[in-house]
């Protein structure tokens, strides 16, 4: 039998509501600018880690079209406010277009960096076989910031996370990178790492384990890098699953809520970058990308590559959720390590 | 409640203030100056000293919280094995260097 009275849904309020955790202390995070332009272009992988918020694998198909590459460099030439280019994916170095589009984008004089999962190197491209074993002299031909994730300077991290044999392809992959120059003082060319926890829990302070890294990769496999990023694994996707299937979603959104740092939170990358979609729609970061939040006007229309508008999308309201608590736990996390 | 040691309740150690707020709150700067800073020891020195403890007290709480801690200082399994391993044998260390006393008795009973 169909209700005869209308059904008023009311949304339930979530308990770790991040919009009221804001307002009880008084912050207001608007847009400060557009300095980066964050595309993810492919989710495809040669990996399959744990934690990823993309679901990234080797059987993902979606890719940004050529279309919307052309699109983002137009983007990137009209307006030289945005000086950053950040490429990630999936592998990005899977999107057929990727050397085209890095080569582009540094003829433009923008600062390329590219989120590169150092595997690929090694193992090529999963559905075609494509060999990618050019990409250090690549990245090191176009200057560009390579920004690769090591969860830790051991094995059994590494591994647990990344699947069986990643921290020996890693640290080969690794050893060509420094063979080419990066990380290498004097050489301009630079090799950032990224540490992630393996499990539900923070990350240690950056600086610290910045120099444990760099002492231990240096005595046992004589790498050398530059700095370390320090990120805190976000409470969506593949990592929410295994915190839910393993029954510590609520102790880890409680952790994250009991760190909430202001201070972080004042330092967060939604304030000064755009997130690029495969399909061209623009989110305020990644990690809105991948829960299909997109960025909205002040009208609420959702922002896109293909009718962008540089001044609408620095007006926009940055949106918030529970997952947005990973970024201001702590010393903050960003995409470029802590924040406070 | 049907059992000890719930790990649910590793959460209630803040009521330890109920009936004695001012004990509990000395108690609990104490703790936050020593455990939550680093000092002449690195907050991950302290951990692995804390999880040591723990074992050799053989706390569940304390073995959860400062499995956790360790890892959010940056330590390795490795370093929180050998950890434990020092409470280990120093427990048995403890154990076996009581033997002086018994061999002291020894000689003083026996002919």
């Amino acid at each position: 039998m169909n209700a005869v009275f209308p059904i008023r849904v009311l949304e339930e309020k979530s308990k770790y509501d991040f919009a009221g955790l804001l307002r009880a202390h008084g912050i207001e995070l608007p847009p400060v600018s557009i300095d980066t332009l964050q595309v993810n272009i492919t989710k495809l992988c040669n990996q399959v880690c744990r934690h990823c918020h993309v679901d990234a694998s080797p059987s993902r198909t979606e890719k940004l079209s050529p279309a919307g590459v052309a699109k983002c460099l137009e983007i990137l030439e009209r307006h030289p406010q945005i000086a950053n280019l950040d490429i990630t994916g999936g592998a990005p170095e899977l999107h057929p277009g990727f050397d085209a589009f890095v080569e582009k984008a540094v003829a433009l004089g923008k600062h390329v960096m590219v989120r590169h999962n150092l595997t690929v190197q090694l193992d090529g491209n999963p559905q075609t076989g494509e060999n990618k074993e050019y990409l250090p002299g690549f990245f090191a031909r176009n200057g560009v910031e390579v920004i690769s994730s090591l969860p830790y300077y051991q094995e059994f991290f590494t591994d647990a996370q990344r699947g069986s044999g990643v921290f020996k392809k890693s640290i080969e992959a690794m050893q060509r990178l420094n063979r080419e120059g990066f990380g290498v003082a004097g050489s301009g060319l630079v090799l950032n790492l990224v540490y992630n926890p393996v499990g539900a829990y923070l990350p240690a302070a950056q600086a610290g384990l910045e120099a444990d890294y760099k002492r231990e990769l240096k005595d046992k496999f004589g790498l050398v890098f530059n700095g370390l990023y320090t990120i805190t694994n976000m409470p969506i996707n593949r990592f929410r699953l295994h915190l839910e299937k393993s029954g510590q979603y609520e102790a880890y959104m409680e952790k994250l809520l009991a760190a909430f740092n202001p201070a972080a939170a004042a330092g967060v990358m939604c304030r000064s970058l755009i997130s690029v979609g495969h399909d061209g729609r623009i989110y305020d970061c990644d990690f809105n990308q991948m829960l299909e939040m997109d960025a909205v006007d002040g009208r609420g229309r959702p922002l896109s590559i293909f009718d962008f508008d540089f001044d609408r999308a620095l007006a926009r309201r940055i949106r918030f959720d529970d997952h947005c608590l990973g970024c201001t736990a702590g010393a903050g996390s960003s995409c470029g390590g802590a924040t406070a | 409640m049907s059992n000890y040691y719930e790990s649910e309740d590793l959460k209630k150690f803040g009521d330890i203030g109920q009936h004695a707020k001012a004990l509990a709150d000395d108690f609990f700067r104490y703790y936050a100056n020593v455990t939550g800073t680093d000092g002449a020891l690195s907050k991950r020195e302290k951990a692995l000293i804390a999880l040591a403890v723990s074992h050799a007290q053989k706390c569940p709480y304390c073995i959860d919280a400062y499995t956790t801690q360790c890892l959010e200082t940056g330590a390795n399994p490795e370093q929180m094995m050998e950890a434990v391993h020092v409470a280990a044998v120093m427990q048995a260390g403890i154990t076996l260097v009581h033997s002086v006393q018994m061999q002291n008795h020894l000689k003083k009973l026996v002919l």
